[in-house]
């Protein structure tokens, strides 16, 4: 394996981690505040189709990745009024959202643009085109740092560069902010939190907007930055490989960037079968490659890699003492 | 109870003529959807060809789970549709479980096999997509520069080995030496829907040189095509012709002229003659699209050979090996 292959697998490694990474932060956001959300896939999808519909017919990304974060907010306020406000099961909620979201999706698709439940494509200002950063080009020449930079690290859309930034501010909000302390706190014991004279209510719904944001930029990525349009149903899972790397991540922010990273290495190995095939010499079936993400957190679960504590009070309705 | 016996004999009067009327034809489209830009919407191309020709009317239905496939042919075919067309393999398991339960209606499976031996109501047409697929991977040798070209399937299945074994078979006729990287998206449904997948697989083969893309994968395809025309490399489309999606980017399409099987399967009506019917090049079920999108791609030496290697295929001269007759490939390994 050369150095060029290395840069492109890892390259390939940024670009398929990007969304589970947003995905994966929305949702511990929301799973530090005691509301699971499998619902993740769902608003990941309406972001997808609405940031390429809007894209398309205003000509501006921006305008569309608007559009994407506010559809996936206002299935954020959906699950949030069926969980927090009527204190639903927060499991069937998000099902419910992601059936909700693939059938919609592609019926008003199909309404708008007559082409089958896609979006036309969408070209020049209606993506996020590859940016490249200041003396990517210049340094191209230096050995080793130089490849590294100008492949690996830059030439990437913006969204990835926000995606990773997200990781430290993550950190820095749950760890080092009043409101971040609130937040965890809700997650584990509501009850205190209310005795303090903080509203659970509040902060829960302000976790789930922030997984709303966060889930509309996934979103949005997947429609308008890795691709040219929308395509029925093309989230293709990303949202419950993202919970899954969640649960590896134990609910920690750096720990989820780096399942992440895991989760988009094994997906980019799994896309080159001659490099292992080449690295250790004998054949690995690419299906076993595709399943690894899943066996690894299965490993996880059953307790193997320590164990991974969910928020306490995860799942559980707040209800107030009288 | 007079009265009783007089709306029941309506009701069955009425139910009978409603049955009369309805003789009409039915299709049912397979899980990658309608407008599909590919294979459904082929066969939506020639339902509605049928429909503007002869003015009559016929109704569909997409699938959207594996459940519904049984539950659809028998309401069809309880209501007197006739003949009941559905698209795409996963239909042979169906219809041979329904076929025996309503004799007297015609069902076709286009790309499934039923065995006509038990179930004399039901026709399959089957498709000789390794021959077009052939034809295409002679123009992706003769086109490619780098002598590296790239296949990207869809649900890892026969049928889509059977298209890149045909595609792999005609590059090495072309340039015995060239390379054919060969990937497959996925193992479930899924792997028909997943663009940004397709993307990453393009990229990977651009990576390992290729600079012909065949994509033979439904949705999953229009990623490939998508980042075919990003990075400057040329694309093969697969069953309808995709070569207007990027103009001058797409070599070419290998037809599967599933319109043409949907049209005259409706055009025969309810006496349309079961068996199975094998479309390939000698019947023109399968080609290659050369119009105004790829008419600056296509040289004349591409065109001169895949006519002469057309020919010698319909005449029998060159035989492409079928990869579903055996399960093996003698030009790629899976």
């Amino acid at each position: 394996m050369d150095f060029p292959t290395i840069l492109q697998v890892l390259d390939s490694t940024i670009r398929l981690a990007t969304p589970l990474l947003l995905a994966c932060l929305a949702g511990l956001f929301s799973e530090r505040a005691g509301i699971f959300d499998i619902g993740l896939e769902g608003k990941m999808l309406i972001a997808a189709f609405f940031s390429a519909a809007i894209a398309y017919t205003t000509g501006s990304v921006w305008m569309g990745l608007l559009a994407g974060v506010a559809s996936s907010m206002v299935l954020s306020a959906l699950h949030g009024v069926a969980s927090i406000t009527f204190r639903g099961n927060q499991l069937i909620s998000g099902v419910a959202i992601n059936f909700l979201a693939a059938g919609m999706t592609v019926l008003i698709a199909q309404d708008w643009f007559s082409q089958g439940g896609r979006t036309p494509s969408l070209s020049g200002g209606a993506r996020f085109n590859a940016i490249t950063l200041p003396f990517a080009e210049a340094l191209q020449g230096v050995p080793i740092l130089g490849p590294i930079y100008h492949d690996l690290i830059s030439g990437h859309t913006i969204l990835v560069y926000v995606a990773f930034l997200m990781v430290p501010l993550t950190w820095w909000i749950l760890f080092r902010t009043r409101f971040g302390l609130r937040l965890r706190a809700v997650g584990e014991n509501p009850a205190a939190v209310d005795t303090a004279g903080v509203s659970v209510v509040g902060l829960r719904y302000a976790a789930v907007a922030i997984c709303g944001v966060l889930t509309g930029v996934a979103g949005a990525y997947l429609a308008t930055g890795l691709q040219a349009g929308f395509v029925k149903d093309m989230a293709a899972g990303r949202g419950y490989i993202a919970l899954a790397a969640l649960i590896f991540a134990k609910w920690r922010p750096w720990y989820a960037l780096m399942s992440t990273m895991l989760f988009g290495f094994l997906q980019a190995v799994a896309l080159r079968p001659d490099l292992i095939q080449n690295t250790i010499g004998i054949r690995v079936q690419v299906q076993l490659l595709d399943a690894l993400p899943y066996i690894l957190t299965v490993i996880i679960l059953a307790g193997f890699v320590g164990r991974a504590i969910p928020p306490r009070a995860g799942g559980a309705p707040y209800v107030k003492e009288r | 109870m007079t009265l009783m016996t007089k709306f029941l004999g309506a009701a069955a009067a009425a139910a009978l003529s409603a049955g009369a009327a309805l003789a009409d034809p039915a299709l049912i489209y397979d899980l990658g959807g309608k407008f599909d830009k590919s294979f459904n919407e082929a066969a939506y191309g020639g339902a509605e060809r049928w429909a503007e020709e002869t003015g009559g009317s016929y109704k569909d239905i997409e699938m959207q789970s594996e459940a519904q496939r049984e539950q659809a042919l028998r309401r069809f075919a309880e209501a007197g549709f006739n003949p009941v067309v559905t698209t795409g393999f996963s239909f042979s398991t169906p219809i041979a479980a329904v076929a025996g339960d309503y004799p007297d209606t015609k069902f076709v499976t286009i790309d499934g096999y039923v065995d006509p031996e038990e179930h004399p109501n039901v026709k399959s047409i089957l498709f000789s997509e390794h021959e077009g697929s052939y034809l295409v991977g002679m123009m992706a040798a003769m086109a490619s520069d780098s002598g590296t070209v790239g296949f990207v399937g869809g649900m890892d299945i026969p049928l889509i080995r059977k298209f890149a074994c045909g595609y792999a078979q005609g590059v090495k006729a072309v340039n015995p030496d060239a390379e054919v990287i060969a990937n497959m998206t996925g193992t479930t449904p899924a792997a028909w829907n997943d663009p940004v997948k397709g993307s990453e697989l393009a990229k990977a083969q651009i990576g390992q040189g290729a600079d012909v893309i065949y994509a033979a994968a439904g949705g999953t395809g229009l990623g490939v095509l998508q980042t075919a025309a990003d990075e400057g490399i040329l694309s093969i489309g697969v069953d309808s012709n995709q070569n207007h999606l990027h103009p001058g980017k797409v070599l070419t399409s290998m037809l599967k002229r599933v319109d043409n099987a949907v049209y005259e399967s409706m055009t025969a009506g309810a006496d349309l003659e079961a068996g199975v019917e094998v479309l390939g090049l000698a019947e023109d079920g399968v080609g290659v699209a050369m119009d105004e999108h790829n008419a600056d791609l296509v040289t004349d030496e591409m065109t001169t050979a895949v006519e002469d290697a057309k020919a010698q295929i319909a005449a029998g001269e060159i035989s492409v090996h079928d990869y579903s007759s055996d399960d093996s490939c003698p030009a790629l390994t899976f």
